[in-house]
C-alpha cells in the first residue's frame, strides 16, 4: 500500500465527523429561536405563571385571604375581577394560588421522580428478585384509582399540605417506576454498562452516570406531563374539599367555593378552571416541541 | 455451473443505465451530497459488483437502482433508465408496477426483513399474487420449485415455517427465492452474506450464483468484501465518497487495478505477523463448563492458555461459545465447574468477589463501540474514569495521563477530549475503547470481534495499532474473532471452538497448515479468496468428498 493512500485513508477517517458547536447557551437559543409557534407559546405561558407565582406578593393588590368587600361583588375598578363567596379579591386569590397550587404540584412531582426514578433504575440494573418485588408493590397500587387512593390515604393522615405532597408522589411515582425501568432496561444492557461492571464501580455510579444521562430525554418528557396530572389531582382533591386548605387560595377550592355563580351566567369561577387549562395546554406544547427534537421524531420528507 | 444460454444476449441488450446520478442526504437539518454523479450501464444477465467502504453510498446506489431513495434521502438529479422507463421522473405508480416484479432486492438481514408474523410461503406470495402474475395456488408450487433449486431442506415444508424456526442462512436463501418470485430482469443484493458466518455464506453464495446464472437475471451486488464480490461479479465498481474510483471486469480488476485506493483495497489482507512460542503462561482457563441460567451447556470442558505478551486466537462459528468463554474469565458468567487461573492464582468465579486489581489487569474491549461508549460522556470522562478509578488520579494529573493515552492511540488530545462518541468516526470510537482499556494498565486484554464492525482499511489500522501496543506495554491479546484474515494477520496461537468445545489449539502455522481437524479444515477452506474460480472449484471439491460434520446452519 502506498504511503499517499494510507495517509489518504487515516485523515479522512479522522475528519469525517466535523466538531460540534461547543457553545450551548448558543445552541439553546438556535434552537429555541427555530422552535414552533406552539412550544414558544408553551413557554411563554409557563415563564409567565412562574413569575407571577414567584412575585405573587407585589402584583397583588389586597392580602391572600383578606376580606375586602362585600360577597359576590362584580367585576370592576376597585375588584379587577370582582370577589369571591366571602368577599375576597379574585384576582388576588387566583396569583396566590398559582404560587401554592403550582409549588406543591412541582414539589411533588419532584418527589415522585426522585422516588420513582431510584427504584426504576434500581430495579433495571439489578433485575431479579429486586425487580420482581418492586414491580408487584408497584402493580398492587396502581391496581386501585388514584383518586379514590388518595381520599383515602388523606382522610386517614389528615389534609395538610405536607400529606397532600407525600401521598400523591407516593401514588405517581408507580409510574415514574413503570417508565425508568423499561427505558432504564433497554440502556443497562449495552456494553459501556457491562465496562462500568466489569471496572469495579458501584451502583449509583452506574445508575447515576452511566445509565441516567441516557434516559434523560423520555424523563423529562414525562416530568412535564406528570406534573400536569399531578396539577389536575391536587386540583380536583381541592375541588372535593380535602386538598389544600382554607383560606389558602388554591384554584381547585376556588371553582367549588364560587360554584353558585355559574347559575347567574357569570364566568367568574370558570377562570381558575381556565388558568389551569392554559397551564396544561402549555406544557403539553414544550413537550411536544421536546419529544419531538431529542427522540428524531422527525419528518422524514 | 453449467453453460450460460443465454449469454450471448446479454451483451447486446442494456437493462439499466444510469447517467449522472446525484443523491443529497439530510442530517442536521441540511443536505449533503452522498452520491455524486455515477454513470455505469447494465447488460441483461449480468451482474455488477459495487464494492466500497461505509458511507461510500453502495446501497444508496443500489436502491436508487429501484427508483428509491431512502426516507432523509432524495435523488437530485441524473438519469435511471430501466429498460426504457425514466425511473427519475416516473411517477409512484409506475415505479411500483416494476418493483418486485422485474425489480426487486434481497436486504442485509434477512431476519429483520421478514414479518415475523406471518410464514414463509405467505410471505413469497405476496408480491405475484399482488402485481397479478399468478394466484395463489401458483405462487406456492412455483415457491417449493425454488425452494428446491436453492437447495433448502425440505422443500416443501419449509415454507410453511415462521421466519424464526429456520436458520439465518436459510432465511437468506428463502429471501433471494422472494426476490426471485415474479422472475425479474433486475435483482439488487445488498451485502446478502455479511451476516452470515462464512461456512454458510458459502451455501447462499452458490445458490444466489446458481440462481441468477439460470434465469439470466442481472444483478447489482453491493458489498464491502472483495473476495465475495470476487466470486459473483461479471464487473466490479470500486467506489469512494459516491465517486466511481474504478470500473473494470471482475478479472482484471482483481489483476490490475489501476488507481492508488483499489490497490490499497486489494493489499489489506496481506498483513501478516510471525508467531513466537511462549511457555510463560498468564492467564488459564482449566476445564469450564458454563450455561446460561442451568440450561444447556455453552461451554463443555473448555480449557485455553494464553501466554505472556503473545495473541491467542479464538476462532469459530456464531454460537461456538467464543464470547461466552470471555464472559466465564470476566467473571460475568460464573461458570459452573473449572477455574480460571491468573498469574498462577485462582480468580473467583463471580465478577463482585473478585479485587479490584484483578478487575484492573484484565480489560475487555468489544465489538461495537458505538454501544461500548456512553454517548452522553465525554472523551475525557471515559477514559479518565478507569484513571481516577484505579490509580487515584484526578485533576491534573489525570488529565495528563488522558493526553498522554490519546497520544497511545494515535489521536491529537487538544483535538478530541471534549467531544462526545457520536462525533468521532467509527475507527476513532474503537480507538477510545482502546484507550479506555489502556487506561487501567492491563497485562491481557480480550478483544470481542473488535474489527468486525470496521472498514477493512479502518480495521487494518486497528490490528496495527493493536500490536505495536503490544509490542510497547508487553500485554497479551485474547482474541476473539470469525475472520480468518484477522487471525493470520495477528495471532501466534490459535484455539478453533465448535459447539461449546475446543476442537483444536496450537501455534498459528500448526492449525493452519494441513493436516487439520475435519472442522478446521472446513472452516479454513471457507474463507473466500480474491480468485474468481475459487468458489467453483471449492463447491467441485466438495461434491467429491461429502462432509461428515453437520454444521448449526443447517
Amino acid at each position: 500500500m502506498s504511503d499517499e493512500v494510507e495517509e489518504d485513508a487515516r485523515s479522512a477517517d479522522a475528519i469525517a465527523i466535523p466538531l460540534a458547536d461547543r457553545d450551548w447557551k448558543r445552541d439553546m437559543w438556535r434552537d429555541l429561536k427555530k422552535a414552533p409557534l406552539t412550544a414558544k407559546f408553551g413557554i411563554l405561558v409557563i415563564a409567565s405563571y412562574v413569575f407571577v407565582a414567584l412575585f405573587a406578593p407585589v402584583l397583588t393588590p389586597y392580602g391572600e385571604s383578606e376580606i375586602v368587600g362585600s360577597e359576590f361583588d362584580v367585576w370592576g375598578d376597585k375588584f379587577i375581577l370582582g370577589t369571591d363567596n366571602l368577599g375576597r379579591d379574585m384576582l388576588t386569590r387566583l396569583i396566590y394560588g398559582a404560587r401554592n397550587t403550582l409549588g406543591i404540584a412541582f414539589l411533588t412531582t419532584l418527589l415522585a421522580f426522585a422516588v420513582g426514578g431510584c427504584l426504576g433504575l434500581l430495579a433495571s440494573i439489578l433485575r431479579g428478585w429486586v425487580d420482581q418485588v418492586l414491580s408487584r408493590i408497584v402493580d398492587i397500587f396502581m391496581a386501585i384509582p388514584v383518586l379514590i387512593f388518595a381520599l383515602v390515604l388523606l382522610t386517614i393522615f389528615g389534609s395538610n399540605a405536607q400529606n397532600l405532597i407525600i401521598i400523591i408522589a407516593l401514588l405517581d411515582s408507580t409510574r415514574v417506576f413503570r417508565l425508568c425501568r423499561a427505558v432504564g432496561m433497554n440502556v443497562a444492557v449495552m456494553d459501556f454498562v457491562e465496562v462500568a461492571k466489569l471496572r469495579g464501580e458501584g451502583l449509583p455510579w452506574i445508575m447515576f452516570r452511566e445509565i441516567l444521562p441516557n434516559i434523560l430525554p423520555p424523563l423529562v418528557v414525562e416530568f412535564g406531563l406528570r406534573f400536569c396530572f399531578v396539577f389536575l389531582l391536587i386540583a380536583a382533591l381541592s375541588f372535593l374539599g380535602v386538598g389544600i386548605q382554607p383560606p389558602t387560595a388554591d384554584w381547585g377550592s376556588m371553582v367549588r367555593d364560587n360554584a353558585t355563580l355559574i347559575t347567574y351566567g357569570d364566568i367568574t369561577p370558570l377562570l381558575p378552571a381556565a388558568a389551569i387549562a392554559l397551564l396544561t395546554v402549555g406544557v403539553n406544547f414544550v413537550v411536544d416541541w421536546f419529544l419531538h427534537k431529542t427522540s428524531g421524531l422527525r419528518d422524514d420528507h | 455451473m453449467t453453460t450460460k444460454p443465454k449469454k450471448q444476449a446479454k451483451d447486446s441488450e442494456v437493462l439499466l443505465s444510469i447517467r449522472n446520478l446525484h443523491i443529497e442526504g439530510q442530517s442536521d437539518e441540511e443536505w449533503h451530497p452522498i452520491v455524486k454523479g455515477v454513470d455505469f450501464d447494465l447488460h441483461r444477465g449480468e451482474v455488477l459488483g459495487l464494492i466500497g467502504e461505509s458511507g461510500a453510498g453502495k446501497s444508496t446506489i443500489g436502491l436508487a437502482a429501484m427508483g428509491f431513495a431512502r426516507p432523509g434521502c432524495k435523488i437530485t438529479q441524473g438519469d435511471i433508465m430501466f429498460d426504457g422507463v425514466n425511473l427519475f421522473n416516473a411517477t409512484e405508480n409506475d415505479k411500483r408496477s416494476l418493483r418486485g416484479v422485474r425489480i426487486s432486492y434481497v436486504a442485509q438481514s434477512a431476519a429483520a426483513s421478514f414479518n415475523p408474523a406471518h410464514r414463509l410461503i405467505e410471505q413469497y406470495s405476496e408480491a405475484p399474487v399482488q402485481h397479478g402474475v399468478m394466484d395463489e395456488k401458483e405462487a406456492h408450487a412455483e415457491a417449493i420449485t425454488l425452494f428446491e433449486k436453492l437447495q433448502l431442506p425440505d422443500p416443501h415444508t419449509i415454507g410453511f415455517r415462521y421466519p424464526h424456526q429456520v436458520s439465518g442462512g436459510q432465511l437468506q436463501r428463502a429471501m433471494t427465492a422472494m426476490a426471485m418470485a415474479c422472475k425479474p430482469d433486475l435483482i439488487i443484493f445488498d451485502e446478502p452474506t455479511t451476516a452470515l458466518d462464512v461456512t454458510t455464506q458459502i451455501e447462499v453464495l452458490a445458490a444466489i450464483k446458481d440462481i441468477v446464472h439460470e434465469f439470466n437475471t442481472a444483478a447489482i451486488y453491493i458489498t464491502h468484501d472483495l473476495a465475495v464480490v470476487a466470486q459473483m461479479a461479471d464487473k466490479i465498481i470500486v467506489l469512494r465518497y459516491g465517486e466511481v474510483v474504478e470500473e473494470a471486469d471482475t478479472r482484471k480488476m482483481l489483476s490490475k487495478p489501476e488507481k492508488a485506493y483499489t490497490k490499497s483495497l486489494w493489499a489489506v489482507r496481506s498483513l501478516q505477523k510471525k508467531e513466537q512460542p511462549s511457555d510463560d503462561i498468564l492467564l488459564e482457563m482449566r476445564n469450564i463448563d458454563a450455561s446460561y441460567g442451568g440450561g444447556v451447556k455453552v461451554l463443555k470442558n473448555v480449557s485455553i492458555k494464553v501466554p505472556k505478551q503473545r495473541t491467542v486466537a479464538v476462532v469459530g462459528e456464531s454460537g461456538s461459545g467464543k464470547s461466552t468463554a470471555a464472559r466465564a474469565i470476566t467473571g460475568l458468567l460464573p461458570p459452573m465447574k473449572g477455574e480460571v487461573i491468573f498469574k498462577g492464582e485462582t480468580l473467583s468465579a463471580a465478577l463482585k468477589d473478585r479485587k479490584a486489581d484483578d478487575l484492573r489487569k484484565l480489560q475487555m474491549i468489544y465489538q461495537m463501540p458505538d454501544t461500548a461508549l456512553n454517548p452522553r460522556m465525554r472523551i475525557r470522562d471515559i477514559i479518565g474514569r478507569p484513571v481516577q478509578f484505579y490509580m487515584g488520579l484526578s485533576g491534573k494529573k489525570r488529565d495528563e495521563r488522558v493526553s498522554e493515552l490519546l497520544n497511545m492511540i494515535e489521536m491529537e488530545p487538544n483535538q478530541y477530549v471534549d467531544r462526545f462518541p457520536g462525533e468521532l468516526s467509527g475507527g476513532q470510537k474503537q480507538r477510545v475503547c482502546i484507550a479506555r482499556a489502556l487506561a487501567a494498565e492491563p497485562e491481557l486484554i480480550i478483544c470481542d470481534e473488535v474489527t468486525s464492525a470496521l472498514d477493512q482499511l479502518v480495521a487494518e489500522e486497528i490490528l496495527k495499532l493493536l500490536q505495536h501496543l503490544q509490542d510497547e506495554l508487553e500485554l497479551s491479546y485474547m482474541f476473539i474473532t470469525h475472520d480468518l484474515a484477522t487471525v493470520r494477520a495477528i495471532a501466534d496461537e490459535i484455539v478453533v471452538m465448535l459447539q461449546g468445545e475446543v476442537v483444536e489449539q496450537g501455534l498459528k502455522t500448526e492449525i493452519l497448515t494441513p493436516p487439520h481437524h475435519e472442522y478446521t479444515d472446513l472452516l479454513l477452506s471457507s474463507v473466500p479468496e480474491m480468485d474468481p474460480d475459487w468458489l467453483e472449484g471449492l463447491l467441485k471439491e466438495r461434491a467429491k468428498k461429502k462432509p461428515s460434520i453437520q454444521l448449526a446452519g443447517n
